[in-house]
């Protein structure tokens, strides 16, 4: 039985058990996912899980209610549909309840790499093999991952879709005398992740940021490498284009005002990747322009906070939305081709090892005192309307004086509001070469190249 | 087929497959939650999964596979994968890996639960919520936020060596927030904390919190602290509430003393830890006050079990006695790499997560001192209370926390209230600096406790009181 097969059956069991008034929607997702780590060089966990969920909304009586659950044979389907229908009759009535999303074309979405969809054990196994080899020696930690889920949405006003994703991803770091290196991608083919490329990588950075010096804390200005970078998108992301949060006047987001810097333009952008095409409310997913040129366009609405807000749903659709908010989850920082924008520059000055890629040497290469930051950690928001954010530096970060890297400086705990930071004006380069980050999940990544601002707010070493 | 069946099908198959070890846990797990928000009902979602994780030691390799069914066919599925992945990890092998001895267990335990949590009829919770936020909008919050989760969890567990126990959890919480919304800013009051108070108890827990009963003045606190004067930076004495310095618990010493982050087994996502075990037994961890025990015997709390998911019994240890670093959360095999004869503290999130070192009842016991007390005995400080953001380093020593409130200590009283109080330190410094600790321990539950790849969502408890800590560096801002 195909996954539309079983979303079909359950919305034909609401019609059955619930009567035709009821309005039911349905996604079934069949998921084989595996995640090889290591840690001292070599696989210490190696885990994957197949199965398949289906979840339940229903709307009956102006009441609402949803469930979920693994149990997918017919008594298992049953009793979810009973369970969610008992518990929406005894629900306070839903006035805000959007409605159904009506039968609408559904994109296919990116092409499946089916060699990822059923990627082997030893087949992530070879490239954590190839990544520890090529650390030479150091210690080697992190992770090989494939995903593969194959979806179907169908709900009772006749609305359905299908979809099938495959993604791959490596994050590992080379550690050497208390000093971290770190190399992170995300990709659509697990062929396109090389576990050498990616240790060699890790390992240079590493032996780059051996003998730290401390620094006084302070506001400096930086260039941040993709993998920090997308700590600014996840955050921007989670409380800034969060259409709930967004109607609750706790996003700084204000669409139409120039809030960021021009060379600043980001795109929600889920067809860009291999990704089920719609949401959890069967919303076709598309690109969303959120800021264009440093003004903010749009924030991100499933069909509730977008009836809210009078917009409609972006396909921001998805499990706990309607607790945490519908949030953009495949956030690109675009190159503009502006006069941020910087040329390639050459790998060889100062620390060997620190500056990796040409973006970032260019970078680098402009700034007279500041900071290049590989990485940041633990971050955490301490006013979430104007995006106040604490966290720490990690996996490297070095001085650069008169565009070389002169020393590896220890790490820094900073608290600094991330839009203000990208505000007009702040932005002082941007790289050419966007590298995709994975998440914590499979299905949620951050595009971003490196990136130079003119003011970074260190609050304190991590030495205290 | 029972749970039994299909865990000892799985474990079977493993061993036939080539594994040494094998263990294999069927959980079943219904968990309700239902938010409410400004007087009305905001998500009510039911779930229920059942399935079945088999991990196999081939070698000294590990692997571990999980499914959604129970046949015997499934599970012995399972337990071929397990070891074909484990297999397939000794292309990258490690140092030899042995278990810590474990006596092989039949036993069956069950949490205690007075009031059946998904028992209680969905009206009345649902009106819980709605009386508690629509008494917060009344008194002046902007948004109102109430919510309780239940999870109910029935798990069988099989080894090689003969294990065969099964267990029922029961465990749920809940809270209210209010939050009020300035210009540029927000401020949040919540009660219990923000996300709730959870045990491993029955409704009764949720009854004895008497949401409703606080909803109105925190709604009226969180309005007042738009126009509370800001926290002062600088270093003075601090004074923390019981739920803040649970956090500080979990952040600074729980995770620090994890067994696997010592050895090095989370370096590249959760980080590792400042503790050298060559000073297990030596460090000294914090001041003379500082007691900490891994106890996952407290009845209620919500790290508690009978058994771990390795099916070591529930044991209490110390971890810090006197101030002196004395013991660690441990699994078999991490144990047995580091030359100790405990593990006893591995825990899976569910039937399709690996089982790894996971804190369970960490916490202080009961210091010398009342909170009125230690109020009464301070000069000059803050006293800060309810966690709203938390951020440590990767090793579990740089950390900054930011509470929801702060009052001013002047002269052994509790003056102004103070808006966006944060404090920030090194973790050891912190702790040495303890001169005061409270007896009015309550053992706080944090069900949100994040850890391990694929990621995994645990449930720990922390008894805690209030506590004062000298030269403390405070209000830390963009």
């Amino acid at each position: 039985m195909t996954e539309l097969d079983l979303a079909g059956r359950v919305v034909d069991l609401v019609r059955q058990l619930a009567g035709p008034g009821a309005e039911a929607e349905v996604v079934v997702t069949r998921a084989d996912l595996a995640l090889t780590r290591f840690a001292n060089s070599f696989i210490h966990q190696n885990v994957a899980e197949s199965g398949t969920t289906v979840r339940l909304r229903l709307h009956v009586d102006g009441r609402t209610a949803a469930g979920g659950g693994s149990l997918v044979d017919p008594d298992g389907l049953t009793a979810l549909v009973e369970r969610t229908l008992a518990a929406a009759r005894l629900c306070p009535p839903d006035p805000a309840w959007p409605g159904l999303t009506p039968p609408a074309p559904v994109p296919s979405g990116a092409a499946v790499d089916e060699a990822t969809a059923d990627a082997s054990p030893d087949e992530r196994a070879t490239r954590v093999r190839a990544f520890v080899d090529a650390v030479e020696g150091l210690e080697a930690a992190g992770y090989c991952r494939t995903a593969y889920r194959s979806g179907a949405f169908a709900n009772s006003a006749g609305h359905s879709a299908v979809g099938r994703a495959a993604e791959a991803a490596m994050d590992g770091i080379a550690r050497t005398g208390g000093a971290d290196g770190v190399a992170r991608q995300c990709a659509d083919r697990l062929a396109d992740l090389d576990g050498g490329a990616l240790g060699a990588r890790a390992a240079a950075k590493a032996r780059a940021a051996a003998d730290p010096v401390e620094l006084p804390p302070g506001r400096y200005e930086v260039v941040l490498e993709p993998a920090a970078v997308a700590d600014l998108l996840q955050n921007l992301a989670w409380y800034g284009f969060n259409g709930k949060r967004y109607a609750e006047r706790q996003s700084f987001a204000e669409p139409g005002a120039a809030q960021f810097d021009p060379a600043v333009t980001l795109v929600d952008d889920p067809l860009h990747a291999s990704g089920l095409p719609y949401d959890l409310e069967g919303t076709p997913r598309r690109a969303l322009p959120l800021v264009e040129a440093g003004t903010t366009r749009a924030v991100a609405h499933d069909r509730r906070s977008g009836a809210e807000a009078g917009t409609g749903s972006t396909g921001h659709g998805m499990v706990g939305a309607s607790t945490f908010g519908p949030l953009p989850r495949n956030l690109r920082l675009l190159p503009t081709g502006g006069t941020a924008e910087v040329a390639t520059g050459p790998l060889s000055a100062g620390v060997t090892g620190a500056v990796a890629d040409p973006d970032t040497a260019a970078l680098v290469a402009g700034m007279a005192r500041g900071l290049l930051v590989s990485d940041f950690w633990y971050t955490r928001v301490l006013d979430p309307k104007q995006l106040v954010v604490t966290g720490l530096t990690r996996n490297g970060v070095w001085l650069v004086e008169d565009g070389v890297p002169t020393r590896a400086v220890r790490d820094f705990r900073f608290t600094e509001s991330y839009p203000r930071a990208l505000g007009p004006g702040r932005v002082l380069g941007l790289g050419r070469a966007p590298v995709r980050q994975p998440d914590r999940v499979d299905g949620f990544w951050w595009e971003a190249p490196a990136l130079r601002l003119a003011s970074w707010n260190f609050t304190g070493g991590a030495s205290g | 087929m029972t749970g039994f069946d299909a865990a000892t099908a799985a474990v079977q198959a493993a061993l036939d497959a080539g594994a040494r070890y094998a263990d294999a846990r069927v959980m079943h797990r219904r968990y309700e939650s239902m938010s409410a928000r400004n007087g009305d009902i905001e998500e009510l979602t039911q779930d229920e999964s059942i399935g079945l994780g088999v991990r196999a030691l081939v070698g000294s390799s590990w692997g571990f596979h999980a499914v959604p069914e129970l046949s015997d066919a499934a599970a012995r599925d399972a337990g071929r994968r397990a070891a074909a992945i484990a297999t397939a990890s000794a292309r990258v092998p490690g140092p030899p890996i042995d278990l810590v001895a474990v006596e092989a267990t039949v036993a069956s335990w069950a949490s205690a639960c007075d009031v059946d949590p998904l028992g209680v009829p969905l009206t009345d919770k649902g009106d819980l919520l709605v009386r508690a936020t629509a008494t917060m909008r009344e008194h002046g919050a902007d948004l109102a936020e109430g919510l309780y989760q239940i999870w109910d969890t029935t798990k069988w567990f099989v080894s090689s060596e003969g294990h065969r126990i099964d267990q029922r959890i029961r465990e749920c919480g809940g809270g209210i927030s209010a939050t009020s919304i300035g210009d540029g800013e927000t401020q949040r009051r919540s009660y219990p904390s923000y996300r709730g108070q959870y045990g491993t108890t029955g409704w009764e827990l949720v009854t004895s919190l008497d949401m409703a009963a606080h909803a109105a003045r925190i709604a009226e606190e969180s309005r007042e602290l738009l126009t509370a004067p800001e926290c002062p930076s600088g270093e003075t004495d601090l004074i923390l509430g019981g739920e803040q310095l649970a956090l500080q618990i979990h952040e600074s010493v729980g995770h620090a003393i994890e067994l696997d982050r010592i050895l090095g087994w989370e370096a590249a996502f959760a980080g590792t830890s400042w503790l050298d075990l060559s000073r297990l037994g030596t460090l000294r961890y914090g001041s003379e006050l500082m007691n900490v025990t891994i106890d996952p015997t407290i009845p209620g709390a919500l790290g508690s079990f009978g058994f771990d998911d390795e099916g070591s019994p529930a044991v209490r240890r110390d971890a810090v006695r006197e101030g002196r670093w004395v013991g660690v959360l441990a699994g078999r095999d991490s144990a047995a790499v580091a030359g100790l004869d405990y593990g006893g503290s591995v825990r899976a999130d569910g039937w399709a997560r690996l089982p790894m070192v996971r804190m369970t009842n960490v916490g202080l016991e009961p210091g010398p001192h009342t909170l009125d007390e230690i109020i009464d005995a301070t000069d000059d400080g803050v006293f800060m209370d309810l966690n709203r953001s938390w951020s440590i380093d990767d090793k579990r020593l740089n950390f900054q926390f930011g509470c929801e409130v702060g009052w001013e200590v002047k002269k052994g009283r509790r003056g102004r209230m103070l808006r966006n109080p944060t404090y920030t330190g090194i973790g050891p410094v912190f702790w040495r600096s303890m001169d005061m600790l409270s007896s009015e321990i309550v053992p706080w539950g944090t069900p949100n406790c994040g850890k391990g790849q694929p990621g995994q969502t645990g449930h720990t408890g922390h008894p805690a009181a209030p506590a004062r800590f000298r030269n403390v560096r405070v209000g830390v801002r963009a």
